[in-house]
């Protein structure tokens, strides 16, 4: 068992917990991911590291809810466990494998959307901490939904906020703060991007355009985690690649974003839960992690 | 009784199993086993110990069985393997023990899979406990991966008085026994739970959750956590796919996908929230073993499924008895038939394939005549999943973050057949991670022969 030592809800839907998995912490780097499986009969979910303690064995996950599983998970409190937590998984991101010197020589820029804030917390707190300043676009669709702030200024170069509705700092989105910096004739070498893939696909189509290259992490539907079941592969350019195993960071210039966004909704849309529901007579239960 | 024939076992109704995940086969009871028992030829020079990778001494057991001693023969087969209630279930007998079977040259061979079934049920039931090591060797060795070969190694270090310790990259020890193969060939809690039990009975360690070359590396484990030997038997890996247009749609899987989700996650059962949907018509596309369970678990959870295979059945991979069963459940065989696309709705799903018919040309490279696309043959079959049941290719954790670990052409590690022994010292591999897809027993029999290599090794 592993055990629960801080559940914290961080806003409405988003919850951050603190998991005590030594293993886990004493290998994992930036980028990388966990599955984690509440009890006996609970699905195996993916979740990016979003921090972790060597010494104290810990890793931070946040996780919003989007169904049946999570919702159950949300329910968990400090002192509970989760039966199984499984990691690292997937490849750290390619930042932490560059020469030092390079990257400091190098204008960064994370664009962080909403609950994706959290896997790009690490990758920022880890360059701070190796003496690099990287600059982080944050958007999500209000106040509420802005994660880590305190927490990701105090390692980021400058912090950039946005909320959809402008209920905080500036109305807009990720792509829009981006647009301006440029426009007030900022540059950067590089853009890593993640949240929400249709935030990842207009943020890759603006950076195509301003020729920036951009690296996204993708977190699709997977079972084993290990490369197993294929069930998170993606098409990256003219290959098939497997998230688990091959990311899960890509080159965001070569994923086929539209292609992704509807293996996403295989157990998603409204009208798929009605089909699947049809489809899977009894066996329908909501597992999918996105039915209530 | 006809001494030319086998005792027939028997099975659930093909109308009734078809919609359940219960047992297909339900065995021999004790009179049928000694009565097949009587049919041993009892060979001086017995071919059948030869057909068996891990060399049972079949004659033997069998002879215990026709004496009424079950507990005795439980001990002859437990001297070679560890895990007899599954090779009773799982094992190509056809190909090997009973392949090999003097009496099977005039009318059948004995049935021996279904007796060594027989024997592991009957020890089981009458808890009759795996005989325990005598000494302490004070070494440790990590084996990787509780499949049956890692389980078959440690079992027989363990029973050497090694302090073994399994890691397990999924949250239940079993492997492919859990995650590939069905409930209905293989029972879980009953069959696979308790073999696996037996092993941590005589002290092995089962580590879940560790990913080896991600949560720890194997220099790791010899540096850091002290092991003085490792065995690899991390299985097959990562599936492939066919390479056409539309693969990538919803509802295609990999047959891994579909029956990790079936057996592992035991989405065919309402109380676990792993979804899995049930279709109308199903394609499963290859002939292997692998593919007639994907076949058959779709067919139980209520579509019409197709096999969807290039070749004529005479070259369907598949045991002769898997696809003997698929049939009688009603499965349909679209043999000769090759998909060239998958056919998708705006939304991403399938709803067909695109196939073209073959025929059957000059020998290939294995031997096989090659199938060959007929001209203008092209056809679509209407359907709302496909299911790639096509092999895997070997996953690269652990070559990949292992200095001095040899891999092939083909990505396998590369081991002695004899020993087990790899490119780096103290590293013994077998399974699925050095041949590359294979079968249960042959998993088992490099397990066995790994255990020897590494007692040879550390014996020194």
């Amino acid at each position: 068992m592993y055990k629960i030592l801080k559940a914290e809800k961080l806003a409405e839907k988003i919850f951050l917990m603190d998991v005590e998995a030594p293993r886990v912490a004493k290998h994992c780097e930036p980028g990388q991911f966990v599955i984690v499986k509440m009890d006996e009969k609970g699905e195996r979910i993916p979740l990016t590291i979003c921090d972790y303690n060597r010494e104290a064995g810990t890793i931070t996950i946040v996780f919003q809810i989007v169904g049946a599983s999570t919702e159950k998970m949300s329910h968990l409190k400090a002192g509970d466990a989760f039966c199984d937590f499984v990691g690292p998984l997937g490849c750290p991101s390619e930042l932490i494998n560059e020469d030092i010197e390079e990257l400091k020589k190098q204008k960064l820029v994370f664009i962080a959307g909403g609950v994706g804030t959290a896997p790009v917390y690490p990758q920022v707190k880890w360059l701070h901490e190796h003496g690099v300043e990287a600059d982080v676009i944050v958007g999500a669709k209000n106040k509420d939904l802005i994660l880590l702030e305190d927490e990701m200024r105090a390692v980021a170069g400058n912090l950039y906020i946005t909320t959809d509705d402008g209920s905080y700092v500036r109305k807009g989105m990720g792509t829009d703060v981006l647009k301006d910096l440029y426009a007030e004739g900022k540059r950067y070498d590089k853009c890593i991007a993640i949240g929400p893939l249709i935030m990842m696909k207009f943020v890759c189509l603006l950076t195509k355009e301003l020729e920036l290259p951009t690296i996204v992490s993708m977190n699709p539907i997977m079972v084993d985690g290990t490369g197993m079941c294929g069930a998170c592969r993606l098409q990256v350019g003219d290959e098939i690649k497997f998230a688990c195993v091959d990311g899960p960071e890509f080159d965001g210039h070569k994923v086929d974003f539209d292609q992704a966004m509807k293996r996403q909704q295989t157990y998603k849309t409204e009208e798929g839960r009605a089909m699947l529901a049809l489809q899977e007579g009894d066996t329908h239960h909501g597992g999918c992690g996105h039915c209530n | 009784m006809d001494v030319l024939k086998k005792v027939p076992v028997r099975e659930q109704d093909p109308n009734v199993r078809n919609k359940n995940f219960d047992e297909v086969c339900l065995g021999y009871n004790a009179e049928e086993a000694m009565e097949e028992a009587t049919r041993c030829l009892n060979c001086k020079n017995a071919k059948c110990i030869q057909g068996c990778p891990v060399s049972i001494n079949i004659p033997e057991f069998i002879h215990n069985v026709k004496e009424g001693e079950f507990a005795e023969a439980y001990k002859t087969i437990g001297k070679s393997s560890a895990l007899p209630a599954i090779c009773g279930r799982v094992c190509p007998q056809e190909n090997q023990c009973e392949g090999q079977c003097i009496r099977g040259i005039k009318g059948e061979a004995i049935s021996i899979g279904k007796l060594e079934r027989f024997v592991a049920d009957w020890a089981r039931e009458n808890k009759v406990e795996p005989e325990m090591p005598t000494e302490k060797k004070g070494k440790k060795v990590a084996v990787i991966g509780s499949g049956p070969s890692g389980l078959t190694c440690a079992g027989d270090l363990a029973k050497k008085g090694y302090d073994v310790t399994i890691f397990e990259a999924l949250h239940q020890p079993g492997g492919v026994l859990v995650y590939g193969i069905p409930e209905f060939r293989l029972p879980k809690q009953s069959v696979v739970a308790s073999e696996i039990e037996n092993v941590k009975k005589l002290g092995v360690k089962i580590e879940t959750n560790v990913v080896i070359g991600k949560s720890m590396t194997i220099d790791q484990l010899i540096e850091e956590e002290g092991f003085d030997a490792v065995f690899i038997g991390s299985g097959a890996g990562l599936p492939r796919f066919m390479g056409i247009p539309g693969e990538n749609a919803n509802n295609v899987f990999s047959a891994n996908e579909y029956l990790t989700r079936s057996n592992l996650m035991k989405a065919f059962r309402d109380d676990y929230d792993t979804p899995i949907a049930r279709f109308k018509k199903v394609a499963v596309v290859g002939g292997g073993n692998v593919a007639m369970d994907a076949a058959r678990t779709a067919l139980r959870l209520g579509a019409e499924v197709h096999i969807v295979y290039r070749r004529s059945e005479e070259e369907l991979p598949a045991r002769k008895e898997e696809v003997h069963h698929a049939k009688e459940e009603g499965i349909i065989f679209d043999l000769l038939t090759n998909p060239v696309e998958v056919i998708t709705d705006e939304k991403g799903n399938v709803t067909g394939i695109k196939c073209v018919k073959m025929e059957l040309g000059e020998p290939d490279a294995s031997g096989r005549r090659k199938p060959v696309e007929i001209q203008g043959s092209e056809f679509v079959m209407e359907l709302d999943a496909v299911i790639m049941s096509l092999g895997t290719s070997p996953n690269p954790l652990i070559s990949s973050t292992t200095k001095g670990l040899d891999v092939n052409k083909r990505k396998c590690i590369v081991a002695e057949e004899e020993t087990g022994k790899t490119s780096k010292e103290g590293v013994y591999a077998g399974g699925d991670a050095v041949t590359g897809a294979a079968t249960v027993i042959l998993a088992m029999g490099a397990g066995k022969a790994a255990a020897k290599g590494i007692d040879e090794y550390l014996s020194k």
